[in-house]
């Protein structure tokens, strides 16, 4: 039967959150990994049951999971992120050079027709490719190698490659987004890489308009128009319409535009999602009402959507990667919050509920919608 | 017969209960009860020590017969109440909230 699998990931373990198509009644599955940190976990498009989880401590280090069942049980397989060559250094905080050292993976993106190639993001910025199901592990290191490399530094969470967006219509083109570099295009499956931050305007570094240096918190595509993204920067919401050669900005009449996440609806590209955040020293929803944002005309023209969601005393963000969608007739959505609420909707965002209420600070909420 | 115990976390991940009993040929260092540990136990490679260059983890400490070994050189003989089996040698997670 046709239904849906929402995959959490938490400060404590990851939770696997399953309901039918009507998604009603929920049934909630973890914690997985218990104690660790999951920063992503995400199913391959092309095999449901082929599962790839990021788990990381600040102890022990690296760890990534495979399940091959869905999600029921999971093995690990290889953690050896080694940087290619001599990687050379990044900017500090304080922009002083700082050695390229591996922290964690903050994103995994598995092919779109492969379950076993996958992608990992990782922080220190770079883009690592398994083969083979995740046991063996190599940079694509044109990404970290480009010559602005030296220039790049960390966002407040760190220097994290944090999205990575495959173009089906277009194999060998890939999207992605480093915290605070920017937004990069390969053409070539990896292998080159060019920053494309065009029209993009950050406060906070020398040149406000710099090709490099823009704290790019998420970009999002529709497949079905891949040269359209969405972007949800530190500040300002952007939209490109040619593959981000050139940005402007959608902001519009958003009561705030700093935030995380950024979505598309499954079925229309032109309607999208964001959560506005009160400003990049308060990280919590306007006035304690949290508030999803919905634009049904790509973006400037906003509306807010409350029907289900607290509209008082909320003061949880809602993290880069802890949004998402799925496909049903009906498109769903769903987000999940630094308090360990898990919201869904049914109904494109006209009407919300939590699915669950008291899970560890989530990290990252994935959608898979199962035949 | 080498006594080792790991940190919770790492039992899990392990999937082991209790302490792990390991022979290590030669010499008893840290270094090889590490490398036999990681043998028996590929998965924990990496969550010890860095994989790159054995370094270990800034949270990860040593301890055993009441001392911390965590900065003795990888290459030093253990003492010998773990080389005998007599006392276990302990891998820690180190107290940092969480």
């Amino acid at each position: 039967m046709t239904g849906v699998r929402v995959l959490v990931g938490t400060s404590k373990g990851a939770f696997v959150l399953a309901s039918d198509g009507r998604r009603k009644q929920w049934e909630v599955s973890g914690p997985f990994f218990g104690g660790w940190e999951i920063y992503h976990l995400k199913g391959s498009p092309a095999d449901p049951d082929r599962l790839y989880a990021s788990q990381s401590s600040g102890w022990s280090g690296q760890v990534i999971q495979r399940s091959d069942d869905g999600g029921q049980s999971w093995e690990p397989v290889g953690n050896k992120f080694s940087y290619d060559g001599t990687p050379g250094t990044h900017q500090w905080y304080d922009g002083t050079p700082h050695p390229w050292e591996f922290a964690r993976v903050w994103h995994l993106e598995p092919s779109l027709d492969d379950p076993d190639t996958v992608y990992a993001g990782a922080e220190d910025a770079a883009l690592f490719r398994s083969a083979d199901g995740g046991d063996t592990w190599h940079e694509l290191p044109g990404l970290r190698e480009h010559r602005s490399g030296p220039s790049w530094q960390p966002g407040a969470g760190g220097m994290c490659l944090h999205t990575i967006l495959l173009d089906a219509s277009a194999p060998g083109r890939m999207f992605a987004a480093i915290s605070a570099a920017g937004a990069f295009r390969s053409d070539d499956a990896g292998a080159t890489w060019r920053p494309v931050n065009r029209g993009l305007q950050s406060e906070g570094i020398p040149d406000p308009d710099a090709e490099v240096g823009h704290c790019v918190h998420r970009i999002a595509m529709h497949p079905s128009r891949p040269d359209v993204l969405f972007m949800q920067k530190h500040w300002d919401v952007m939209r490109s319409d040619d593959g981000g050669d050139s940005w402007h900005e959608i902001s519009g009449n958003l009561p705030t535009d700093f935030g995380f996440p950024i979505d598309v609806h499954a079925h229309e590209p032109d309607t999208i999602y964001v959560v506005p955040i009160t400003s990049d020293a308060e990280h919590y929803p306007p006035e304690g009402k949290l508030r999803v944002y919905r634009s049904r005309t790509g973006g400037n023209e906003w509306e807010p959507l409350t029907n289900g969601l607290p509209q008082q005393h909320c003061y949880h963000n809602v993290l880069r990667d802890a949004m998402a969608v799925d496909s049903l007739d009906s498109c769903g959505v769903y987000f999940g919050t630094t308090g360990g609420q898990v919201y869904g909707s049914a109904d494109a965002g006209d009407t919300w509920a939590p699915i669950v209420s008291d899970l560890p600070r989530v990290l990252s909420v994935e959608v898979q919608t199962l035949p | 017969m080498i006594r080792v115990v790991l940190p919770s976390h790492l039992r899990t991940l392990a999937r082991v209960d209790g302490e792990v009993e390991l022979e290590v040929p030669g010499q008893v260092t840290q270094g090889a009860v590490l490398d036999a540990l990681e043998v028996r136990y590929p998965v924990l490679r990496g969550t010890i020590r860095h994989q790159d260059g054995g370094r270990r983890r800034a949270f990860i400490r040593f301890f055993a017969c009441e001392q911390d070994l965590s900065h003795e050189p990888p290459d030093a003989p253990l003492p010998e109440p773990v080389a005998t089996g007599a006392e276990p040698y302990l891998i820690v997670g180190a107290m940092a909230g969480g």
